[in-house]
């Protein structure tokens, strides 16, 4: 019994190394390169600039942004899309205002600038491009789910 | 020493021993295209990047911070060097701007911005002083190159037409008011109006 046990922990770090091999043949990669090449970076794509709103896929999701935002700088000094979002510029900018949770602080109290933790815009908010995905996107909303439920029923 | 100046001042004030008038005429003039042509030389060899950027303070904070923007690398290659935007291209507000620059070697001597520290320290008084000589002149060095009376509002971006010809093309606004940092890094922008 003993023995058994320890000629298993003793094959244990072989039996991992088999498996991963194993493992990163099955796996699928968008590196269409081997691991020890480094290929040409691919073309950089444009940023769609169409300044037209899009859908949100589900009623909370941060809206995506319609325009180019290719050297906007956001850092402790100066923000340039609240140079015309915010609530102070919209006038003149005509754009539309970060909504009224950003300048909320996680208890629900309202600030007079936008809240620090919603200060990086891009952490939530990103430009699309133009290009075809490289995966397929199986995302469904919430209408396509009720329409095939009803369907079902 | 009163005397010494009145003996210069006859020497000065009385007519050629020596020289005919065509010889002093022509060395005259010789001497004179020398010297003007000197000093325009040298003010032309102040006048470019190459001399900029031989100073530490300017190669390693504003010059590195230009390269990443569109007036230094873009597609069709033109690019705006530092006196495109920072010295006047007429030749007297040019000699004007020169004269103020005298500040600049005072700055270089006494090292007011000699390390990066004292530079960020600085950098709102000194990106404000840009700023309102940009709005004092109603943006002229942006518009040697982008003159609005040959921008096509139908090529630009929606936003950028709209915004151009609201403030811009009744003259309320002027390039920098909006175009803040589109060459160096901004400074605090906290209190600028526009920002926040």
């Amino acid at each position: 019994m003993m023995k058994r046990l320890f000629l298993i922990v003793l094959l244990m770090p072989f039996l991992v190394v088999v498996e991963q091999a194993l493992a990163e043949q099955n796996i699928a990669t968008l590196r269409s390169a081997e691991i020890s090449v480094e290929p040409d970076a691919p073309r950089m794509g444009n940023e769609e600039n169409k300044d037209m709103k899009r859908k949100r896929n589900y009623p909370m999701q941060p809206p995506t942004i319609p325009h180019k935002t290719a050297n906007y700088r956001i850092d402790l000094n100066s923000n340039k899309c609240l140079s015309c979002h915010s609530r102070r510029q919209v006038d003149e900018s005509q754009a539309p205002m970060v909504s009224v949770t950003h300048y909320m602080d996680r208890d629900g109290n309202f600030l007079a600038e936008v809240s620090p933790r919603r200060y990086f815009c891009n952490q939530c908010h990103v430009p699309q491009g133009e290009l075809k995905p490289l995966v397929e996107n199986t995302f469904e909303d919430i209408d396509t789910i009720l329409d095939n439920k009803k369907k079902k029923q | 020493m009163l005397n010494k100046i009145k003996e210069l001042w006859q020497t000065i004030s009385s007519p050629s021993r020596y020289f005919s008038l065509g010889i002093l005429i022509i060395a005259g003039f010789v001497a004179g295209v020398i010297f003007w042509g000197g000093f325009n030389t040298v003010l032309e060899a102040t006048n470019t990047e190459t001399f900029c950027i031989s100073c530490h303070e300017m190669e390693a904070n504003v010059y590195q911070e230009l390269k990443s923007t569109i007036h230094y690398s873009n597609r069709s290659g033109v690019r705006a060097t530092c006196p495109d935007c920072h010295v006047p291209h007429d030749w007297t507000d040019k000699i004007a701007r020169k004269m103020q620059a005298s500040k600049e070697v005072w700055g270089k001597i006494f090292k007011t911005i000699s390390t990066r520290e004292k530079f960020l320290a600085k950098r709102k008084e000194l990106a404000q002083h840009e700023w309102d000589r940009f709005k004092a002149n109603d943006s002229l060095e942006c518009r040697n190159c982008h003159d609005f009376q040959y921008m096509d509002f139908t090529r630009q971006g929606k936003r950028a037409e709209a915004a151009h010809s609201r403030g811009l093309a009744q003259g309320e606004k002027t390039c920098i008011d909006c175009h803040k940092g589109i060459a160096h890094e901004l400074p605090d922008m906290a209190g600028v109006e526009g920002w926040q």
